[in-house]
């Protein structure tokens, strides 16, 4: 009895967002799961929002609520959301993913876009980044500039996302370096910028020269800096501050194009529920200026993977390759389907340690 | 001159005013704030107070939310409130949320995918046992080595939360969560879930048992010889102590009961509003009771209106965000003024402010 | 020496950078709950601190001037606690968990526009002779200007609190505020000057993560290192050379367990970060054992002074 109760509640419910959703601008929201000025994941999206505005100017209004915690408050900041007539409503966190799929089934008229998960519906579409594509360029970089073959990693949350990149920048790495070498820290955070700056200390103590960092703040970057001879790469913004060394390039999250499209499919009316994953082709994964600190003709190496990779020519997780404990994975010439590589949760060959559980 | 005489009794109309001039401050020093920051202090003020109530658009919404959202700070506060009154300091009620919390999934999961009726009840008793027995370990060092009480049940929710992380990045975690940190989601099994009783009014189990606890408590400081001992414990432990109060069995309750309610309001949660177990479950919620409690005066009505109040700026802090762009930090400072201000006019509960002018005093 | 990788004088040199905020707040906390005050609000004070040393410290290019800034801001912050308790006699716990509420709204307030803005960078302050000594010198001898100064202000505190005047004030008001106020001491006057001095120190520990150890500016960026500060007070039992210890222990700890996943160990971490809470329980304990009913603290710890 109840359920019955629930859909007529939410029918009822949807039928007054639909109600309000139809004056002239077209409403954007955002649900972050940060403040938006945390110099990493939530800027990025915020700086995303800021582009679209400007892109559309006076046609498009654009709403956001910061600092959502992924429990029992994201469902209702998306309900409220989509009651004052918000057309199109971005979620930019992965434990925002059961909250969305609940709301967007009492609002079937208001679109929805969950970044980084895996659920979908008839008006809810997914999005996410192939940072693994970056991550080759930045390992091919690290295998040519290491001196002491060790390479250090600063992983985040143990997901596939983060999985995937280590094992994507040592596949690249190892290929032009046999001997190197991978040291993972975990700091089970997204940004602890305190917690970061000691692994990246860590990592260069025990002999790292290169430290590549799945976390968002700048602080590996001031430690390499701190300790000379060491370099690093940008992530989710630029960090060009520490241009032209430490950071030698870095990884850029760039949603404005996204937004702007999928912006411009809600007014066209040709919307439709995508599970959308782009790379460097479209400009999502922003590939950072390579400096001059890395040599003329590694500079121009990753270039060209950069370029064959946007080009659709050269997958970064091409076989032969195989799983850590040396079972084969892919064939000669085989690339991996997207599905494995969105569940992925093994290293790849070479590499030690294991993937904390 | 201002002279401050302690009253001989708190001042009961006080203790009524107080609360309302302090929202009333706090109002007003928000606007001022809010204009600071180049904002319509009325619009703001209105977005977060009234619109969650009164807005045509979405209040039919966000009003049954606001018992979503106040519950389970009234539940915990309400255990809170017991031990404050008897001078007993829990601050660890975050801790025992999420063991209350785990517990319940815990034993929810592991009868995973048996579909029978008693499967919740069971949850909800492992919840309660669990932030129970949590509590009992400040209890029992209290009562036994006379360990400061303030200082384990705070140590002990950095452990709790170390236990949450691990139990959603391994011991609870969804075997088909696509690799994923967080366990299964509760909400959507049927044998577990927490649903909404009655459609559109926001109510589900953890409201229920929150308005339970309000009569509970309120039939117990005022007609039942414990909450006798309570107050007296608080105002004197010595005229408790003359007066044959037990104050071990007295720390065990108040301890006891603290942490089976926020036990139970973190099973409430995480199979209802959150739905699963995952690294950032805890929202604060025990930390933020501990304010639900002294803005209610340590009252049960109070703390009732208090929580509703908290959710309200919660809510309406949320509206003011989107609507006008307020950032979320101003909502904060202006939760921490509104506390602020309602502790700082204690005095006026407990004390008599005079004035004398210097002539006649001399 | 090696120990699988790890170089136990780098381990230890760096365990001190990691240690310094939580010492320097810690011990400001100390001298407040000698005071017989608890401060919650430390986690608060730290970031204001830290926002403001690193805003002064940006403006004006010395990071002198953003440690100044930093100790400022966070007497400041301090003073809204001293007034709600001492002023108007409100109760000490809510007051410091409003006051953390308000410190880290104002913080991201304060610190908007320097997310992603560079500060100065503060130069190693090696000691001359010193630093050459083998083994002791690398760890102790190489560091910057604020790790000597937290080291220095364990022993003045220890040295004031133990053989000053003004220690001994401080103490019996902590102790007995009645009897204390009856021998003609001020009893509030000494609680505000020892919750400022906590502020000033806990301010002094947020700056150096905003300008040393990270060094940026970002929302939250004390991550709950406050809250770790309060229960290293307890850990020490309320006395200076023991905080030292107890902050290095926690800080190690986070150190050790980076240093172990980065040479390959197989780490348990949540064990790892939740052994000093469960240490700092075992530790109140045993002390609050063996003192037979005193419960360790300072008697009068969280209670309110009435004059009349």
């Amino acid at each position: 009895m109840f359920k019955t109760l629930l859909a007529t509640t939410a029918l009822a419910l949807g039928l007054a967002g639909a109600a309000l959703a139809d004056d002239e601008k077209t409403k954007v929201g955002f649900v972050y799961v940060g403040p938006v000025n945390d110099g990493g994941w939530t800027q990025g999206h915020d700086h995303g929002r800021k582009m679209l505005e400007e892109h559309f100017g006076d046609t498009v209004e654009t709403v956001f609520v910061e600092n959502v915690p992924e429990g029992p408050d994201a469902e209702r900041v998306m309900t409220q959301m989509a009651l004052t007539g918000t057309d199109l409503i971005f979620t930019t966190s992965f434990g925002f993913m059961d909250p969305t799929i609940n709301v967007a089934e009492k609002f079937p008229d208001v679109k929805f876009e969950h970044a980084t998960g895996y659920k979908t519906a008839d008006n809810v579409g997914t999005y996410s980044a192939r940072f693994y594509e970056g991550r080759a360029i930045q390992g091919h970089i690290a295998g040519k500039m290491t001196k002491s073959n060790i390479v250090g990693y600063i992983a985040s949350v143990p997901i596939p996302e983060v999985v995937r990149g280590i094992n994507s920048a040592y596949i690249h790495a190892q290929k032009v370096n046999p001997d190197v070498e991978f040291k993972v820290i975990w700091i089970f955070e997204w940004m602890n910028p305190a917690k970061e700056a000691d692994a990246a200390k860590a990592l260069i103590e025990q002999g790292a020269d290169v430290i590549l960092q799945h976390t968002d703040s700048t602080a590996p970057l001031a430690a390499a800096q701190e300790a000379g001879g060491v370099i690093g790469f940008g992530q989710a913004s630029d960090m060009y501050e520490y241009a032209p060394s430490p950071r030698v390039s870095s990884i850029i999250d760039n949603w404005a194009p996204y937004y702007i499209a999928r912006t411009q499919a809600v007014m066209d009316g040709t919307w439709e529920s995508a599970m959308t994953w782009d790379g460097i082709s479209t400009g999502m994964v922003g590939i950072g200026e390579i400096t001059d600190a890395v040599p003329a003709d590694v500079k121009a190496e990753a270039e060209a993977m950069r370029d064959e990779i946007a080009a659709g020519t050269y997958h970064p997780f091409t076989g032969p390759l195989n799983k850590q404990d040396g079972t084969p994975w892919l064939a000669e010439g085989e690339v991996a389907d997207d599905g494995t590589l969105a569940g992925m949760s093994f290293f790849v060959e070479g590499l030690t340690g294991d993937i904390p559980q | 001159m201002i002279t401050l005489i302690k009253r001989p009794q708190p001042s009961k109309l006080w203790t009524f005013a107080t609360p309302v001039l302090a929202v009333a401050i706090t109002m007003v020093l928000g606007g001022l704030l809010f204009a600071l920051m180049g904002k319509d202090p009325f619009e703001a003020i209105r977005t977060i107070f009234w619109d969650p109530l009164f807005h045509e658009q979405f209040a039919a919404y966000s009003r049954p939310q606001l018992l979503v959202k106040a519950g389970p700070l009234i539940l915990i506060a309400i255990g809170l409130s017991l031990g404050f009154k008897a001078g007993i300091w829990n601050i660890g009620a975050e801790g025992q949320y999420i063991m209350g919390a785990l517990a319940g999934a815990a034993t929810g999961l592991a009868l995973y995918p048996m579909d029978a009726w008693f499967i919740f009840p069971l949850m909800v008793i492992a919840g309660a046992l669990g932030g129970f027995l949590w509590a009992m370990i400040p209890a029992l060092l209290k009562t036994r080595f006379n360990t400061n009480e303030i200082l384990v049940s705070l140590m002990l929710v950095y452990v709790a939360e170390q236990l949450l992380a691990s139990a959603s990045l391994s011991w609870l975690r969804n075997p088909e969560g696509n690799g994923f940190p967080g366990s299964r989601n509760l909400s959507k099994i049927e044998a577990m879930s927490n649903p909404e009783l009655f459609a559109g009014t926001g109510v589900h189990w953890g409201v229920v048992a929150a308005l339970a606890a309000v009569i509970a408590a309120y039939v117990l400081i005022n007609k039942h010889m414990l909450g006798f001992q309570i107050k007296l414990s608080g105002e004197s432990s010595r005229a408790a102590g003359f007066a044959g109060v037990n104050s071990a069995r007295l720390i065990l309750f108040c301890l006891g009961t603290a942490g089976a309610l926020a036990g139970l309001a973190g099973l409430f949660e995480v199979t209802g509003p959150a739905g699963q177990v995952s690294i950032d479950f805890n929202a604060g919620y025990g930390f933020t009771a501990i304010i639900v409690a002294f803005l209610g005066r340590l009252h049960p009505i109070g703390i009732l209106f208090a929580g509703l109040l908290l959710a309200l700026t919660f809510i309406g802090g949320e509206l003011a965000q989107f609507m006008l762009g307020l950032p979320s930090a101003s909502i904060q400072v202006f939760q921490g003024m509104l506390l602020m201000t309602l502790l700082a006019m204690d005095i006026f509960v407990n004390y008599r402010v005079v004035w004398t002018s210097r002539e006649v005093a001399q | 020496m090696n120990f699988g990788g790890i170089d136990p004088v780098i381990l230890l040199a760096s365990l001190m950078v990691a240690s310094t905020p939580i010492l320097l707040a810690a011990l400001g906390e100390m001298v407040v709950e000698k005071s017989g005050v608890l401060n919650l609000g430390v986690e608060g004070m730290m970031i204001t601190g830290a926002v403001c040393g690193f805003i002064a410290s940006v403006e004006s290019g010395s990071p002198l001037v953003g440690f100044i800034a930093a100790a400022a801001g966070g007497a400041l912050l301090a003073m809204l606690f001293a007034l709600l308790t001492q002023v108007f006699q409100s109760t000490q716990v809510p007051s410091g968990l409003a006051l953390t509420l308000v410190g880290v709204g104002l913080a991201s307030f304060l610190g908007q526009n320097y997310v992603g803005v560079k500060s100065p960078l503060t130069t190693k302050m090696p000691i001359p002779l010193l630093e050459d000594i083998p083994v002791l010198g690398p760890i102790l001898f190489r560091h910057d200007a604020m790790v000597y100064f937290s080291l220095f202000a364990v022993v003045v505190v220890w040295a004031v609190l133990k053989f000053t005047r003004a220690g001994l004030i401080l103490r019996a008001v902590g102790e007995n505020h009645t009897a204390a106020h009856a021998l003609g001491y001020k009893v509030r006057r000494v609680r505000v000057l020892a919750i400022g001095f906590g502020g000033a120190m806990a301010g002094l520990g947020g700056a150096y993560i905003s300008l040393i150890r990270v060094p940026q500016w970002t929302d939250g960026i004390t991550a709950g290192i406050g809250w770790i500060a309060l229960a290293i007070v307890v850990f020490a039992s309320w006395k200076a050379p023991r905080v030292l210890i107890g902050a290095y222990l926690f800080g190690g700890i986070t150190v050790l367990q980076l240093n172990l996943q980065a040479a390959g160990a197989k780490v348990p971490v949540e064990l790892l970060s939740m052994s000093p809470f469960l240490a700092t329980i075992v530790v109140l304990v045993v002390i609050s054992a063996r003192s037979k009913g005193a419960a360790g603290g300072p008697a009068m710890l969280g209670r309110i002074f009435q004059a009349r």
